[in-house]
C-alpha cells in the first residue's frame, strides 16, 4: 500500500484519533492521540495490508524549547514501523503532556518495545502504562532527573565516586 | 651507611630495570581506543620488545592497569574497583583524551578524566592515540618504572 493511502486509510478508520497526518517526500507520519494509540499500533501491526511486524524505533522529543512550540504538549513520542511483507514505513506520533506524561505501552505488541520505552523513561521521563519492568535503561538507579530533557543542565554532574567535575 | 646504601640503590637498579622489562597489563577497554590497543599489541608494533606482550585478564596477576577509553560514570565504581584489586606496585596508564580529560563527551555522563577517580602515572593523549603514540607513552612508563624508589 503507498504512503498517501495508508494515512487516508487510517484517518478513515480512526476519525478524531487521527490528529493529522504528514506526508513528505515518502516519509508519512500520522500524529494519534493516545487513546486511539493502543488500537491504531495493533492495527497497523495486525491489518494484512500494513502488516507492520517490526517496530524499527521507539523514541521521544522534547518540544519544550522548540521555536513555535513552546506552548504546545512537551512531549511527542515516535513509532518507526517496517513491514517486512510490504518493504513499507510509517511513522506514528503521540503527544502528551509533562504534567501527564504516561503513553500505554506497546510491549505487548513489539517484545522489542521493552528497552526502548525504559530508555525514553530514563532520558525524557515519560512513563509507559503497563510497561513489565519500569527501570531506567542507560543510567543508574541513584541519577536524579532525565538528562535528555532540554531544561536538564548541560554541566550538572551526578558520578557515583569522585568529585562532581 | 656505606656499604648499606651502596647496595640498597644498587638493588634498586636491578630491580627497576627487572620490572620495566616485565609490563603485564590489564587492558580495561571500554570503547573505540581498544582498537588502536589492539593494533599496538599485535606482531606489526609487536610491544613484547617492551616485555609487555602478555595481558592478564585478572586485576590480581597485572601490574599496569591501561583504561582504555571513555569512562562513563556508571563504569567509575567498576574501575575503581578494579585498581583497588591490582597488587602493589601497580601503575596506570590513561590511553586516549576521553581517559585523560573526558575528552569532547562533556557531559552528565562521562567522568572528566580517570584521575578524578585513581591515580594516573602515565598520559597518552589522542583520539585515539596512534600506535607510535602508545609505545612513546609506554617507554615513558619504563623510565619512570626504572627510576623510581622500588619497595620490595
Amino acid at each position: 500500500m503507498d504512503g498517501a493511502a495508508m494515512l487516508a486509510a487510517l484517518r478513515a478508520r480512526f476519525g478524531s484519533g487521527v490528529i493529522e497526518t504528514h506526508d513528505f517526500r515518502g516519509d508519512h507520519t500520522a500524529v494519534v492521540t493516545r487513546e486511539a494509540l493502543p488500537r491504531v499500533l495493533a492495527h497497523c501491526r495486525d491489518e494484512p495490508a500494513l502488516a507492520f511486524e517490526m517496530l524499527t524505533d521507539l523514541t521521544a522529543v522534547d518540544y519544550s524549547k522548540y521555536p513555535g512550540r513552546e506552548d504546545g504538549p512537551r512531549f511527542e513520542v515516535v513509532y518507526h514501523l517496517y513491514s517486512i511483507a510490504h518493504n513499507h514505513r510509517l511513522r506514528v506520533k503521540v503527544r502528551v503532556d509533562e504534567d501527564d506524561a504516561v503513553v500505554p505501552t506497546a510491549v505487548d505488541l513489539w517484545p522489542v518495545a521493552d528497552w526502548f520505552e525504559r530508555e525514553v523513561w530514563d532520558m525524557f521521563g515519560v512513563r509507559f502504562a503497563g510497561h513489565p519492568d519500569p527501570r531506567r535503561l542507560l543510567m543508574y538507579e541513584e541519577f536524579v532527573g532525565h538528562p535528555l530533557r532540554k531544561d536538564y543542565p548541560i554541566d550538572r554532574r551526578q558520578p557515583l565516586i569522585g568529585p562532581t567535575n | 651507611m656505606g656499604l648499606g646504601t651502596f647496595f640498597t640503590s644498587k638493588l634498586d637498579e636491578a630491580i627497576g630495570w627487572a620490572r620495566k622489562y616485565s609490563i603485564f597489563q590489564y587492558p580495561f577497554v571500554t570503547a573505540c581506543c581498544g582498537m588502536e590497543y589492539m593494533a599496538t599489541a599485535c606482531s606489526h608494533y609487536d610491544i613484547d620488545r617492551f616485555g609487555a606482550g602478555l595481558p592478564r585478564f585478572s586485576p590480581r596477576q597485572a601490574d599496569v592497569l591501561f583504561v582504555v577509553g571513555t569512562i562513563s560514570h556508571k563504569m567509575a565504581p567498576v574501575l575503581k574497583r578494579v585498581y583497588d584489586q591490582m597488587t602493589e606496585p601497580k601503575w596506570v596508564v590513561a590511553f586516549g583524551v576521553c581517559t585523560c580529560t573526558g575528552g569532547f563527551y562533556d557531559n552528565y555522563a562521562t567522568v572528566q578524566g580517570i584521575d578524578t577517580i585513581i591515580p594516573v602515572d602515565v598520559y597518552i593523549p589522542g583520539c585515539p592515540p596512534r600506535p607510535e603514540s602508545v609505545i612513546d607513552g609506554l617507554m615513558k612508563l619504563q623510565d619512570r618504572i626504572a627510576a623510581q624508589a622500588q619497595r620490595y
